[in-house]
């Protein structure tokens, strides 16, 4: 018999007999009502407590600051997506910029060691966002992949404020994740860290050490 | 290589109490476990003070409970939709079967350099050692494990593996291992690490990890972790094989949000971990990177022996938070290596005997005060102190029979000196008579009675026993009220 059918038979045929199910009642991690300004607030609260920083922004002017984002930390090698409209529009404005442009939407196998190496950053796009642990919701795709948003030392990921939700059962719940899950689904909540040694808090272990979140917010605010 | 800050050390289960002895001896030790405890407990309790932490946790337990009662259709499930997505799925009966599983992909790939994410049942099946007997190089990636790999040890706490070491250890451990200086900067020290790993990270050919919770109706592979190495681990490098207990299993996507929830807090105090890590397939056509091969190891490893047994079977509920651990008054004094298993503390103490036997691990249950910390504390709400109680019954042949080596500690003397004990204390005439006599013949009880007086009085029994007292109060006392 195969090790995976011993080891079902096992379970099957159970000493003690089949077991009771539970009932499970989701309430406590759901139904929070929070308003949109509540969220935003939370998010915001939640993501600066582990080192992520938050640039609110008018949509138009959303890669004017990323610019500023981009000038201020030194940046003068970024990757970045072609297809989504971030990665679209940011390419558009910062087209005659000083900092050079590094196509993400490539075999990895090419330039893995151009990525770990000589990439100052990486520029994503946002599916959403949790309110209540101050999480980013990122899906990887062939035009934004998987190492992006992990290799490059600094993180810069674009997120639409009215997209933060609750919890994370209500994304998940929301969006019908059990009816097709990605490749790889992330929840990224501020940059990498360790507190291995003795407990204390150092940024930028493996991951990024910096994640900063440019929050676009529709008409004229903030 | 030098050598190691702490000299290399064999921990065994078998020699508990003298671990015990010498840790409660070291100062070193008691003042980093005291002061990473302390912290970890008030992290723990701030988080959750704006939570209805009774009903999360009923949640959590009841979610675990239902899917431990659809365990095999869950694990076929798990099988049958990663299969559909593309992982493919081995199952092994014992770690050692999963070890030649894990070496014999890395083989078919010609693999030299493994790099590992973070997982205890490759701890617990002792993997690194196997694949460096068959020449392929292990190398650990979390901070924490990279640094008791180097100083050659194996982890003392489930969640924080380096948390034995203090700064000034783990500035010597780099120094005389990888040449850094030394240095109290702890910035720098995490940027020295960062550096050597990436190269390695580039370089490996299979990368390992564990796995939080397998979701059966997704085919989804979770990971919690702060660092990213468990990220880097499971898309840098062209294969990726997952190792798990078959226990992991969770029936739908919706179980994971309450879970991830009560792991993180319970664990480190933290509302969130930087990273929650979702593999539902290897790398499909027009992707630019992730594995183009993705495995998953279910290993069985005694889970399912503990599974027959209904009392017992509350034991695989658990998600490995380490808070009855961080809460351990008896953990916190002697620290993770003296109980000498993969697995310390009060989860080590209920779990460990059954993967290793009670004949080496007799001891462990009886590693505890019983205070009922531990299970207060669990988040899906194991009743660690009654599984403690009753694996102490296992080990002196008063239970059911049904864990490995149940019984050992059954000695004929101590089970005729209870008998003894038994119809003495039935049998009032021949007590009283006993007692009284033993009240008269005190001077001849010695004062040394083996290791309860090592560091106790040993008793002396009064001259007039209670009972003689209590009749000759209500002799008087009755009198009193005649009058």
């Amino acid at each position: 018999m195969s090790a995976r059918d011993a080891i079902l038979k096992r379970l099957r045929e159970r000493a003690d007999g089949p077991l009771a199910v539970p009932e499970c009642d989701f309430a406590v991690v759901t139904n929070r009502g929070w308003s949109q300004a509540e969220r935003l607030e939370r998010f915001e609260r939640w993501i600066t407590s582990v080192h992520g920083e938050v640039i609110h922004t008018p949509r138009a002017d959303w890669t004017r600051r990323l610019a500023e984002v981009l000038a201020a930390k030194g940046v003068q090698r970024l990757a970045l997506g072609r297809e989504h409209p971030v990665a679209a529009e940011a390419r558009k404005a910062l087209a005659d910029a000083e900092v050079e442009l590094v196509d993400a939407d490539r075999d990895i196998e090419g330039w893995q060691s151009e990525q770990f190496e000589r990439v100052d950053a990486g520029l994503t796009s946002t599916r959403g966002a949790i309110a209540e642990t101050g999480s980013l919701w990122l899906w990887p795709t062939p035009d934004e992949p998987r190492l992006i948003s992990l290799v490059p030392p600094l993180h810069i990921a674009v997120l639409d404020a009215e997209t933060v939700e609750d919890t994370f059962f209500d994304v998940v719940e929301a969006h019908g994740w059990a009816g097709g899950m990605p490749t790889n689904a992330l929840l990224v909540s501020g940059p990498s860290k360790t507190a291995d040694i003795e407990q204390t808090l150092a940024y930028g272990v493996h991951g990024p050490r910096e994640l900063v979140v440019l929050v676009r917010h529709a008409g004229e605010r903030p | 290589m030098s050598a190691p800050t702490h000299p290399v050390q064999t921990y065994s289960p078998r020699e508990f109490h003298r671990q015990a002895h010498d840790a409660l001896g070291n100062p070193q030790i008691r003042a980093n476990f005291r002061k990473a405890m302390d912290g970890l407990m008030a992290k723990r309790r701030d988080i959750f003070s704006d939570w209805d932490l009774e009903t999360l946790r009923e949640l959590g337990a009841n979610i675990r409970l239902r899917a431990l009662a659809k365990l095999p259709d869950l694990l076929e499930r798990l099988e049958a939709n990663c299969a559909a997505n593309g992982i493919r799925v081995h199952w092994a009966e014992s770690g050692e079967e999963a070890c030649r599983l894990i070496r014999e992909i890395c083989e078919a790939h010609d693999a030299k350099s493994v790099i590992k994410g973070k997982s205890m049942v490759s701890e617990e099946m002792h993997l690194n050692a196997h694949l460096e007997a068959a020449g392929i190089e292990a190398l650990e990636s979390d901070l924490g494990e990279y640094l008791v790999q180097l100083n050659e040890q194996t982890p003392s706490h489930i969640i924080m593996p380096a948390i034995h070491l203090n700064t000034d250890e783990i500035s010597g451990i780099l120094h005389d291992k990888t040449g850094t200086e030394r240095t109290r900067d702890v910035d720098y020290m995490t940027a020295a690490a960062r550096a050597q790993l990436r190269e390695r990270f580039m370089a490996a050919d299979v990368g390992i990890s564990g796995v939080n919770f397998a979701v059966a109706e997704t085919g989804t592979l979770c990971l919690v972790e702060n660092e990213g190495n468990g990220r880097m681990t499971t898309t840098v490098p062209p294969v990726h094989i997952a190792v798990t207990g078959i226990e992991k299993v969770v029936e739908h996507l919706r179980d994971v949000p309450p879970l991830y929830a009560l792991l993180t807090r319970s664990a480190t105090g933290q509302h969130v971990t930087t990273y929650f890590n979702m593999i539902s397939s290897p790398r499909k056509t027009g992707e630019h990177d992730g594995p183009r091969e993705v495995h998953l190891v279910l290993v069985d490893s005694g889970r399912s022996n503990i599974y027959q047994d209904d009392e017992l079977l509350d034991t695989l509920r658990c998600i490995r938070c380490g808070a009855c651990m961080n809460h351990c008054p008896v953990y916190t004094r002697v620290g993770g290596h003296t109980y000498g298993t993969t697995y310390p503390g009060p989860i080590g103490s209920i779990l460990s005997p059954h993967l290793m036997g009670l004949e080496e691990t007799k001891d462990l249950p009886t590693a505890s005060s019983l205070c009922g910390a531990c299970g207060e504390v669990c988040p899906v709400k194991i009743p660690i102190p009654d599984l403690l109680v009753r694996l102490r019954k296992e080990s002196v042949g008063e239970g059911r029979g049904n864990v490995p080596g149940a019984g050992v500690k059954r000695a004929k003397s101590e089970v005729a000196a209870w008998k003894a004990f038994q119809w003495l204390a039935t049998h009032p005439g021949v007590w009283r008579g006993s007692m009284a006599m033993a009240g008269k013949l005190k001077a001849l009880m010695p004062s040394r009675l083996g290791p309860w007086t090592e560091c106790r009085s040993a008793p002396k029994p009064a001259k007039t026993t209670l009972h003689a007292l209590v009749k000759r109060h209500h002799a008087t006392k009755h009198d009193g009220e005649e009058r």
